[in-house]
């Protein structure tokens, strides 16, 4: 049913969350205000308490970056979502909001160094273990699963070695386990897949990434399906049973399908403070309302260098999805919205040769920038295993898909031919420098 | 709170305080594939501004057990039930949609023990669409999409349910999924559109009933449109009702679409 009513992609990307206000302005404004006047004093109590719904403060919400909620959870089929400081808010006010010390993650290899570094360094220091599986080792989910496990994590195409998610797969593990399945859908946005309709239970992006997608601002947002019934699985009393914190609250019963998000945003934002700038939510929707013809573009540019790099002799390995030679082909297939071309444009490659050469390589490039950044309009290059992932060890590496020679791409808009000449002319000083 | 009503344990949510015998009692009443919490910024507002607070999940909803209703005589027949249980004489009824009808047909059999009838998003008759009938049942998930898209009126809702940040759209799917998950029995999406298209005494209850009554209606309202509510409310002044009318400027969500707007309708009528 097309219209207003029933919207597609592109109109809730520009119009979802935000309509023209008394202002009359038609573009999201952007609300730099620290707090909300109240109406009355039994207003202020009342909003306090939760009887009314507004803003407060913007350390817990604010106009504007509700605009920013609104809009991730109408794309990602959510019934809302909570704009964080940056992605890694985001995955620590998820794991905040559902366990404390003594509990247990199971988690994808395949994760972003970051992430990586906060469930085995960072989190176990606050008595909340890790186990790591590789992410297509299905008995391997199954078996980490111990009766004090609270979630189960990867991300939909892991970093950078894109493996693919199973999300189906692995959500069932976890629902039968009684835990939710978090997803971290930043390299895929919710253009190229939708993880709620695969399962997925609480989905969170780096904004920094695509949905910006200029490589210009810092943020993060956590999005629910709304679809893990937290009462029946017994397992999460922070969220169904009275809450001291906040007025003996319990949650589950003030909302059947959100408590999860009451309680992050009240306890969560209200205690950590990982909150958006509003100022970063409203260059993030600016992002956004481009995300789809960005990310054709990115699809489009990238299934060209994948071409050029997997046919030129200096290069030993491409891990991106579009080869049958990778070990997610199938599955991309089968979960992506465009298949494997829409595994997105971060992916890594192998040069032949030593370390002097893929240095070489890096720094023969002149539109790829070097940098610490990926889904930027711009494309970036970095050498993972002394940057991204230094932390690692190997067999953490090697578990990532990473090897010390492995030079990621995360390919931009800009002309197609004009990549390939970066690469070539690259390639071509990397050969050199092994002479 | 859990009551047991004919020996089923029926949740109310209460804004988690007891009942307070000194203090005035309101029922809130959901519609087809709702509970309670469709009515959180009203129900807790009310709970915590001294008024009792019963935002009932139907039998068979969610999380009350027993029978779901198959007609709104027999769940306006649960209503009074749920007062005796509760040990509650004298209550305010608000309804919407279906529970619209319920509270209604419940205020004309319980008369003096109902102090005010409050009837949101309603119609008589209200006919569903065979169309929609068929589909609740044959193909759930596409009539509930239907649904949620009949009965939202913008893409940018205020601050809802959720507080800010709230989709409202997929809100309403997630709790139908979750209410239709619930009862493994009974498709309580086709009973309970089956019992509005069914319920056939409006009229004769809306002139029996002994309190005033608010119709609250969603003026582009696509699920229960305000002029198939013209005709009650001309029988209800016509039987000398008390009868006040307010049009929002919403859709079928009065109660999270406009959330401040609805408390604010509601509470005015019921203060004493």
């Amino acid at each position: 049913m097309p219209g207003y009513a029933d919207p597609g992609f592109d109109t809730l990307a520009l119009h979802a969350g935000f309509s023209p206000d008394a202002t009359g302005a038609r573009a999201v404004p952007i609300h730099l205000s620290t707090s909300f006047v109240f109406e009355s004093s039994d207003h202020a109590a009342s909003l306090f308490n939760l009887e009314r719904a507004g803003h407060v403060y913007s350390r817990i919400s604010n106009p504007t970056n509700a605009v920013f909620e609104q809009r991730m959870a109408a794309l990602e089929g959510g019934i809302g979502a909570i704009a964080t400081a940056s992605g890694q808010a985001a995955l620590h006010l998820a794991v905040a909001t559902l366990m404390g010390a003594g509990a247990h993650i199971v988690a994808s290899t395949a994760l972003y160094g970051g992430s990586q570094n906060l469930l085995h360094y960072t989190l176990r220091r606050f008595g909340i273990e890790t186990t790591f599986v590789k992410p297509g080792d299905i008995d391997g989910w199954k078996a980490a699963v111990r009766p004090n496990t609270k979630l189960l994590f990867g991300e939909t195409v892991g970093n950078p070695g894109l493996d693919v998610l199973d999300i189906p797969t692995v959500a069932q593990i976890a629902h039968e386990a009684g835990v939710p399945l978090l997803v971290d859908s930043t390299l895929t946005t919710p253009y190229l897949i939708q993880p709620f309709e695969h399962g997925a239970d609480i989905v969170y992006h780096s904004a920094t990434k695509f949905l910006s997608g200029h490589g210009t601002v810092i943020g993060g947002v956590l999005v629910d399906g709304g679809s893990f019934d937290w009462e029946k699985s017994g397992k999460f009393p922070e969220l169904t049973e009275a809450y001291e914190g906040f007025h003996n609250m319990v949650f589950s019963e003030e909302s059947t399908v959100g408590a999860f998000l009451l309680r992050a945003r009240r306890e969560g934002l209200r205690d950590f403070g990982a909150c958006l700038s509003p100022h970063s939510a409203w260059l993030i929707l600016q992002g956004i309302e481009t995300l789809s013809l960005r990310m054709d573009r990115h699809m489009a540019n990238t299934e060209r260098v994948v071409q050029f790099l997997a046919s030129h002799p200096l290069v030993s390995r491409v891990g991106h999805p579009l080869l049958e030679s990778h070990p997610s082909h199938t599955l991309a297939n089968q979960l992506l919205r465009f298949g494997a071309k829409g595994a997105g444009s971060v992916f890594s490659f192998d040069i032949r040769g030593s370390r002097e050469q893929g240095k070489a390589f890096i720094e023969a490039l002149k539109i790829f920038s070097h940098l610490a950044n990926v889904g930027d309009c711009r494309s970036l290059v970095i050498h993972p295993a002394s940057t991204t992932h230094f932390r690692m060890s190997d067999e953490a590496l090697a578990g990532a898909g990473i090897g010390p020679g492995t030079i990621r791409l995360s390919i931009g808009l800009e002309q197609a031919d004009d990549l390939i000449d970066d690469l070539k002319r690259a390639l071509k000083a990397a050969d050199k420098a092994g002479v | 709170m859990y009551l047991q009503v004919n020996g089923a344990a029926t949740y109310c949510y209460t804004g988690g305080k007891p009942i307070n015998p000194a203090q005035p009692t309101v029922v809130f009443i959901h519609g087809v594939l709702n509970d309670h919490s469709v009515w959180i910024l009203q129900s807790r507002y009310f709970s915590h501004h001294g008024w009792n607070v019963l935002a009932v999940d139907l039998p068979g909803h969610c999380k009350s057990e027993g029978e779901a209703p198959e007609s709104v005589e027999a769940a306006a027949g649960f209503i009074g039930d749920l007062l005796d249980a509760a040990g509650v004489q004298k209550a305010a009824l608000v309804g919407h949609s279906w529970g619209s009808l319920i509270a209604l047909e419940a205020a004309s059999k319980l008369r003096e023990r109902v102090s005010h009838l409050v009837l949101v998003g309603t119609a008589y008759p209200m006919k569903v669409s065979p169309a929609l009938v068929d589909a609740s049942l044959s193909e759930p998930m596409k009539a509930l999409h239907m649904v949620n898209v009949f009965s939202r009126s913008t893409l940018a809702a205020p601050p809802s349910a959720l507080g800010p940040g709230t989709w409202v759209f997929g809100a309403g799917m997630a709790l139908g999924r979750r209410v239709l998950a619930s009862n493994l029995k009974a498709n309580v999406f086709h009973r309970g559109f089956v019992a509005c298209d069914r319920y056939a005494n409006g009229e004769k209850a809306i002139a029996s009933i002994t309190c005033p009554v608010l119709f609250l209606l969603g003026s582009v309202d696509q699920m229960t449109q305000p002029k198939a509510a013209q005709g009650l409310i001309q029988v209800a002044q016509e039987a000398g009702q008390a009868v006040q009318v307010i049009n929002l400027p919403v859709g079928h969500h009065q109660m999270i679409e406009a959330p401040d707007q609805t408390l604010a309708a509601v509470w005015d009528f019921l203060k004493p």
